[in-house]
């Protein structure tokens, strides 16, 4: 089995960030970027299928800036073997990222495509999906497990009442949760042989894929604010100042 | 202007979020209320008492929701709306941007308000930040945060039109692990208990549930706790979990993380017990207690029930 892994380079999950104060976005000037945690998953989930014996080849794909080369050397260095970067500035919405996926799937006929289910950056949870509608493949979401089953994979999905077990033909797509799997962290051998690997640069625009947004971000702006409300020092006077809560609800 | 809306459900049941997702629809334009269930008759007749539905479109087969099939059933329906909405959960996730691929629509998700027909807010960066979209496209696809919306009234008796077949899936079901629990449905309950990783197993994480089950109220976990095995992973709250907005968050052991904040924001009160003054929690409850779980939360619940606390 031949895998495509999708990875994005986003602010680094752990950053607090900053909206400008001129409502154009949030401030991504120095601040530390990293491969966003979900793609962490499903690189880890890729390998983990090589080392089984299921898969032969990783192919590692990232849509970015040229500094988007961070995160796919991250994925060489957990040991894909290599990478692609279609290089575009700006915002990229989640359609043309699909669809530019679509292309390199085209060319790189992949069994399988691996992406996170949402990044830490605009939360969206699209491209898998819409790869697989673009494709017409099947798709299997929110992965918490992936074990190959006959031609095809049993993919348990977290979902809203729990967990759900499906099974799918190859070629498809799946998107990793969290809980699929514990993401190694490359020691520095890996590092320095991932410089060695192939990485290949390529314009996004040459594609022929139109690359203009469809919606407008007309503002970005800061949630509103919490403030720390009132100490309480005992038990029993939480309980009277909950139960006077309960009560009006009640009233309602 | 006509919105289709894809109605929640579980086990035969409406889901209680579909009622939120009509009222924010309704904003649209009149609602056609689509119910796709095995059993879809049932469904369809709660579904038809809620209030401003113009009619209910009633479809049974496709049991477990298959996105391809639900997707081709969507793209088969879409003439004709302006708008396709389904609410920000497992299902509308994982279909609604399948269909927007196939009908070539960039679509808005998580939606928190609706300005127009047009221009919405969603939160971006786990709810750090509000980004305000507009959409020039002819026709819109939408997933909604039920918990940003009070649900739409009772009392309607909308038609119900049932369709003829489903379109086939290629996916294969296997199998279903469902958590039991007479507690409330997590993504639409009143009063919220949530429990983090410090209860220190599944055992003692039954506090929560006894404080829970005391104030009629749905148990939520941190990911610290439900990766810990304490909890079912449909307990999550946060930005990967469900995203709750209760008049009441009692947050117990819980730090605070971005991520968790992220699934409480909309949360009218917030109390946090917690042993450390500083944790980031503390710094944002509008009712704060320090000290130690394994004794507050049984004394709580002790104390709450002597003041005879019923729901
Ligand atoms: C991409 C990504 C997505 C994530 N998504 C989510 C998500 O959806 N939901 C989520 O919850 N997390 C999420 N997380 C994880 C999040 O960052 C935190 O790790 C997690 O929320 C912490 O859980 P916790 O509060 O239970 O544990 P901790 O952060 O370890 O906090 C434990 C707290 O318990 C207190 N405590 C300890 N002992 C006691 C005691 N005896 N009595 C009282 N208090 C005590 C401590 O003071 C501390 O504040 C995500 C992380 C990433 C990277």
């Amino acid at each position: 089995m031949k895998i495509l892994v999708a990875v994005k380079r986003v602010v680094d999950h752990n950053v607090r960030i900053r909206v400008r104060a001129d409502g154009t976005g949030v401030e991504t000037d120095n601040v530390r970027m990293s491969m966003n945690p979900f793609c962490r998953h499903a690189v880890e989930a890729a390998m983990r299928l090589a080392e089984a014996g299921a898969a032969t080849e990783i192919v590692v794909v990232s849509i970015g800036p040229k500094q988007s080369n961070d995160v796919i050397l991250t994925a060489l260095a957990m040991g894909a073997h290599r990478g692609i970067l279609l290089e575009a500035e700006g915002r990229v919405e989640t359609l043309t990222v699909a669809k530019l996926l679509g292309a390199v799937v085209a060319e790189e006929k992949p069994d399988l495509v691996l992406l996170g289910k949402q990044s830490v950056d605009d939360d969206s949870n699209h491209v898998g999906q819409m790869l697989a509608g673009l494709l017409g493949w099947p798709q299997a979401t929110f992965a918490s497990e992936i074990k190959v089953a006959g031609a095809g994979l049993e993919v348990t999905r977290e979902v809203d009442f729990g967990r759900t077990t499906v099974q799918i033909a190859l070629p498809a797509i799946v998107t990793a949760d969290l809980r699929l799997n514990e993401p190694r962290n490359a020691g520095l051998p890996m590092v320095m042989k991932a410089r060695q690997k192939p990485l290949a640069v390529r314009p996004a625009a040459e594609f022929g894929i139109d690359l203009t947004p469809r919606l407008t971000v007309e503002r970005v702006s800061p949630p509103a604010e919490r403030v720390a409300g009132a100490k309480v020092a005992t038990v029993p006077e939480l309980a009277k100042l909950i139960a006077a809560d309960v009560a009006e609800l009640e009233a309602l | 202007m006509t919105v289709l809306v894809l109605a929640e459900h579980d086990l035969g049941v409406l889901g209680a979020a579909t009622a939120r997702i009509v009222a924010a629809a309704s904003k649209l334009g009149p609602v056609d209320l689509l119910v796709v269930a095995p059993d879809a008759a049932p469904i369809a007749e709660e579904a038809a008492s809620i209030a401003r539905v113009a009619k209910v479109l009633a479809i049974s087969g496709l049991a477990h929701a298959p996105s391809d099939a639900l997707t081709d059933l969507l793209a088969d329906l879409a003439n004709g709306y302006t708008h396709i909405v389904a609410a920000a959960a497992a299902v509308g996730r994982d279909v609604i941007p399948r269909l927007a691929a196939k009908l070539d629509l960039m679509p808005v998700t998580d939606v928190i308000a609706i300005h127009s027909a047009t221009r919405f807010d969603r939160p971006i960066y786990a709810g750090n930040a509000i980004e305000t979209v507009s959409s020039g496209q002819a026709q819109n696809l939408l997933t909604i945060r039920a918990s940003a919306f009070r649900p739409a009234a009772g009392g309607g008796s909308a038609p119900i039109e049932t369709l003829g077949a489903a379109p086939a899936s290629h996916q294969t079901f296997v199998s279903d692990s469902r958590t039991e629990s007479e507690l409330p449905e997590l993504s639409t309950a009143q009063i919220v208990v949530g429990g983090g990783v410090s209860f220190g197993s599944a055992e003692k994480f039954a506090l929560v549930e006894g404080l829970a089950r005391t104030l009629g109220a749905a148990v939520g976990a941190t990911r610290a706790a439900v990766d810990a095995g304490y909890a079912p992973n449909d307990w999550q709250v946060g930005q990967t979990g469900k995203i709750i907005a209760p008049d009441i968050y009692i947050a117990l052991g819980i730090s605070g993380a971005l991520q968790h904040l992220a699934g409480i924001q909309g949360a009218k009160k917030i109390i946090a017990v917690n042993s450390d003054p500083e944790a980031p929690i503390m710094k944002i409850a509008d009712l704060a207690l320090v000290g130690d779980i394994f004794e507050v939360v049984p004394a709580l619940t002790a104390e709450l029930q002597k003041l005879g606390l019923k729901r």
